[in-house]
């Protein structure tokens, strides 16, 4: 989805600010709701990427107005309601009423009670791109929970590295199936991401899903024999 | 502003976690003693200590050095370091030429065994937002500025691996043991944000637990 958590690129958030003598936790609740989330998704009643996909269903002006931790407690709790784990009578009951029912009736419940899987036994699926190939992020704009970056959506880049097999994010965070497929290191120039006046010293790796990118090898090719052949073409009008 | 405010009281947030805590230990879902032993660990034994001892022993071990950028999990195993979110641990060195910058944009992906939970800053819109459309404006916020020649790669962990930057071991410190060099290697270096001072003076104190 195109949410406000996409944030690279993004202006208007000031310069970075570092805490000194900075603890761990700034509060108990943050190393308990921490904690939690972490039993929750050993426990395999939460996976990662239903749980990233439920801190970006947070609205926006919300996002924006909570802390880290307050946004994965919101997490937990749209998990643990729309699973059914919990109702949200139950922790109106024990909050006394403190907590904003809002919160809760974001939850989209849309989806259906499905395990969670982890890999399948089945044959690892054969690697599309070899390291040094061009390729192009998809300009994909799903409606549901993706990695792909806005920022290099339709940019090319080259295969740096193959990291192995992975899930595939997209799907499993709506246990729609883990679709496992290799996930590749991309290296993006800064010029290409971000338009010539950026520094051309400057580089972006990022990880991304076999079905996030496409080949761009074969049109490459074509134009730059088209390039050649204007080129001498030119080049003999002058003489 | 930029969401990093923290919310000490005891409502809110802190009213919540404590309801669904009281909710889910009813439902015997979970046990109260496993949720203050994971504090615990994080409070307490997981933090950026783990990473100091991967670097110094990388600075001072060649064979290792080269494990550990082939395999930076198996190599911090080796260290009895593991845990979640070290399951594909990538480690990419810096050079005199090439500098290495971790960022997650999409959230806040860290590599938590050899570095604990991430700071703040980490976690902020304005590191989230402009590490990757401007590291070297970000690395000026941190007090760090690199020679125009310096090759920047900004690590976007967008997927599960996870980046932990071997800093240049600074001058001066050619007779340093590991422990000691452990003491000297910073969060911040191992994120790329900061580069490690060489020592004014041989250091012979103790290391440290964490910092």
């Amino acid at each position: 989805m195109n949410g406000v958590h996409d944030m690279g690129g993004m202006d208007g958030f000031g310069p970075v600010v570092r805490e000194a003598n900075e603890p761990v936790f700034h509060a108990g609740w943050e190393g308990r709701v921490y904690a939690l989330a972490s039993i929750a998704a050993g426990a395999g009643l939460i996976n990662a990427d239903e749980f990233r996909h439920a801190i970006e269903r947070i609205p926006p002006a919300r996002y924006l107005a909570s802390s880290y931790y307050e946004r994965w407690l919101a997490a937990v709790e749209t998990l643990l309601v729309e699973r059914r784990i919990v109702t949200r009578e139950e922790l109106l009951e024990k909050e006394d009423g403190a907590i904003d029912p809002a919160l809760i009736a974001n939850a989209v419940a849309t989806q259906g009670p499905a395990p969670v899987k982890g890999r399948t036994g089945a044959k690892p699926p054969r690697a599309r791109f070899a390291k040094g190939a061009r390729v192009r992020a998809r300009n994909l704009n799903p409606s549901g929970h993706t990695r792909l970056p806005r920022y290099v959506r339709g940019k090319a880049g080259v295969i740096a590295r193959d990291q192995g097999v992975f899930v595939f994010p997209d799907t499993n965070a709506h246990h729609a199936g883990t679709k496992p497929q290799h996930c590749y290191s991309v290296a993006f120039d800064a010029r290409e991401l971000w338009g010539k006046s950026a520094n051309s010293r400057e580089r972006v790796y990022l990880d991304l899903w076999e079905d996030y990118l496409e080949s761009i090898a074969r049109n490459l090719k074509r134009q730059a024999t088209k390039r050649k052949t204007t080129h001498r073409t030119g080049r003999r009008r002058k003489k | 502003m930029s969401g990093d405010h923290h919310n000490t009281d005891d409502t809110g947030p802190a009213a919540r976690v404590k309801a669904l805590e009281a909710i889910l230990t009813e439902k015997g879902l979970i046990d109260p003693a496993a949720i203050d032993a994971i504090v615990d660990i994080y409070e307490t034994r997981v933090g950026p200590r783990n990473g100091a001892r991967v670097v110094a022993k990388a600075w001072t071990d060649p064979e290792y050095r080269k494990r550990l950028l082939a395999n930076a999990k198996s190599a911090a195993a080796e260290l009895g370091i593991a845990g979640p979110e070290g399951g594909h641990l990538v480690a990419v060195e810096n050079t005199d030429r090439v500098h290495n910058l971790v960022v997650c944009t999409l959230c806040s992906c860290y590599p938590w065994p050899v570095l604990g939970l991430p700071p703040v800053w980490y976690k902020s819109f304005a590191y989230r937002s402009r590490a990757v459309s401007d590291p070297r404006g970000v690395l000026k916020d941190f007090g760090l500025e690199l020679e125009r020649e310096v090759e920047i790669r900004v690590w976007d962990s967008s997927a599960e691996m996870r980046y932990l930057v071997i800093p240049e071991r600074p001058k001066g410190t050619e007779g340093m043991s590991e422990d000691e060099l452990a003491a000297i290697v910073t969060r911040d270096s191992m994120v790329g944000v900061a580069k490690i001072a060489p020592p004014a003076s041989p250091r012979r104190n103790a290391p440290r637990v964490r910092g």
